[in-house]
């Protein structure tokens, strides 16, 4: 299969009063075309910023990228000037972050924001972009696509903000779709059927998704295959069948082991030793 | 075994947004019942918007019902004057998901902790402080720590404090709405099993609100299931998670994220059912 990503030994550093420390320590994976996976692990897992340093855009200046290499489809990402960087963002990778109130602007209707990307990498005429708009929020599963694409984000009920989010990042057919977080701060019903919805479009336009998530029940319902991390490290890489039959890494186990799914009719919770989770 | 709490009919109304006088109130809990047994775990399922916080804050009167009765330990507690009410409140407390928020940032850990005593008990410096260090010593935190604050703290042993802030009087109910809903999932083993832990020690009636099935399976006795502010469905939890008779709960169960992926070999059928629950309602 061909990588249409590959990141080889990825560092992240932060620089503090404190010294210096690694929140992201030497990552290696490669996205296949067309398929889904999952890096899951807990907060400070250095998960986010592996997904952000792909499309360099680490939240803030005390954070860099120390070292490695990030291909997409063969290029080095590392040598690109930022005016590239502006050019792959949102046309050849495309992003969906947990809350799509603070992605979206709100002083802009949401078929405004969606036929931005349209113009500015695809050179659609306004008109033109607006109704590929309405075309974009018809394809994700919203009803009255013309009225929402007037309506401003506050008025949209957290799923349909969702549902627009991923009709941006999906507007000019990326390679790559990165997704934070896409479902956690939804309803379960809403999240299974945004997860279906981006599986769906995965499958009429073969986009590789980067699945970013803390809930392993996620990466069962939605992933191919699924790297675990913890601390900045991938502790275990593998198909999603085989982690959860057979999790090799004593922290995978772990997880799964605390998951409360897996300990129903028992009185407590099987919660590993310590030293294993670094609670 | 004897119901603890008994609720009947309870209607939360809240007045229309719009301008126009005549539009219907919004109808947050639209007449529902529950029974809680004593020692027992009760759980109020429900999405967002479903009127489950609602309920649980309306029984502990944090907000006023408009229409039902509460009966706790056969008090009625809508009709209770403030002055009994707030004695009663040593009997029900509760814990709140986000307790970053809930715990004042400039009180010390010691003082969070002192302050339900000084209301409701009256005790010696001596006895306050032994008091207070072993409930913290009880819910795993060090007893030395009472001079930190809160923002010292990771968030499942700010969980902790306010788990600890809530069982300092000796409650018997204790409404806790989605309290591990913000940790990760090894702290969030960890906080469950103290919670059972506590609710068998110290013989402790929960009212656990939460989104979450998994976690409601693995602690609740009795589950009520929540939708737009009715009552779809209730029962012993075994029932409700593998007989449930009502499609939203069957589109409920079947949204839940299992960590099995052969859950999802039939995506089709999975789907059906859930959009059929929703549609519904």
């Amino acid at each position: 299969m061909v990588a249409i990503l590959g990141v080889e030994d990825l560092r992240v550093r932060v620089a503090s009063d404190h010294g210096t420390s690694y929140p992201v320590n030497g990552v290696s994976f490669e996205l296949h075309r067309g398929e889904t996976l999952g890096v899951v692990g807990e907060s400070g897992s250095g998960k986010s910023l592996t997904a952000l340093s792909i499309i360099r855009l680490l939240p803030t200046r005390a954070l860099s990228i120390s070292g490695g290499h990030i291909h997409l489809d063969g290029v080095d990402m590392g040598t690109l000037p930022e005016r590239d960087m502006r050019a792959i963002r949102g046309r050849r990778i495309g992003t969906i972050f947990q809350e799509p109130m603070t992605a979206l602007n709100p002083a802009f209707t949401i078929g405004f924001q969606i036929a931005e990307p349209l113009r500015r990498h695809l050179n659609l005429t306004r008109r033109q972009a607006s109704s590929r708009a309405s075309e974009l929020l018809d394809m994700v599963g919203v009803h009255r696509a013309q009225s929402v694409a007037h309506s401003y984000p506050h008025h949209l009920s957290g799923g349909m903000r969702q549902r627009a989010m991923i009709a941006m990042a999906m507007s000019c057919k990326p390679d790559i779709l990165i997704a934070d977080e896409p479902t956690t701060a939804l309803d379960v019903t809403t999240q299974t059927q945004i997860l279906d919805l981006m599986l769906d479009l995965q499958a009429d336009h073969g986009t590789a998704i980067l699945l970013v998530t803390h809930d392993l029940g996620v990466v069962a319902q939605a992933c191919s295959r699924v790297i675990v991390m913890r601390r900045g490290e991938v502790v275990e890489h593998a198909g999603v069948a085989e982690l959860f039959r057979a999790p090799q890494h004593p922290y995978t186990r772990a997880l799964l082991d605390s998951m409360p799914a897996r300990n129903t009719g028992r009185q407590r919770i099987i919660v590993p030793d310590e030293g294993v989770l670094g609670a | 075994m004897s119901a603890l709490l008994t609720v009947r009919g309870l209607v939360k109304e809240y007045p229309a947004r719009s301008r126009s006088r005549d539009k219907a109130p919004l109808r947050a809990v639209n007449g529902i019942d529950l029974d809680v047994e004593r020692g027992q775990t009760l759980a109020i399922v429900g999405e967002s918007g479903s009127g489950k916080s609602t309920t649980g804050r309306a029984i502990l009167r944090l907000i006023e019902a408009t229409a039902g009765t509460i009966m706790f330990d056969g008090i009625d507690i809508r009709r209770l004057p403030t002055r009994e009410l707030r004695a009663l409140r040593s009997r029900m407390q509760i814990v709140f998901q986000d307790n970053g928020a809930a715990l004042d940032p400039r009180w010390s850990v010691g003082r969070l902790l002192a302050e339900p005593l000084r209301r409701h008990e009256q005790l010696t410096r001596r006895e306050q402080s032994r008091r207070i260090a072993d409930m913290l010593d009880r819910v795993g935190l060090d007893p030395r720590h009472t001079t930190r604050y809160p923002h010292e703290f990771s968030g499942g042993q700010r969980q902790r404090i306010g788990i600890a802030r809530a069982l300092m009087v000796h409650p018997e109910l204790v409404v806790c709405d989605e309290p591990v809903s913000a940790l990760d999932v090894s702290v969030q083993a960890q906080v469950l099993n103290l919670m059972k832990d506590l609710q068998d020690e110290f013989g402790l009636t929960y009212l656990f609100i939460s989104h979450d099935l998994s976690v409601v399976e693995f602690m609740a006795d009795s589950v009520a299931v929540m939708s737009r502010g009715n009552l779809v469905e209730s029962g012993p939890c075994s029932d409700i998670m593998t007989k449930p008779q009502h499609s939203y709960t069957r589109a409920l169960l079947a949204a839940v994220p299992v960590p099995d992926p052969s859950v999802y070999a039939d995506r089709a059928a999975r789907r059906a059912l859930i959009r059929s629950g929703i549609e519904h309602l």
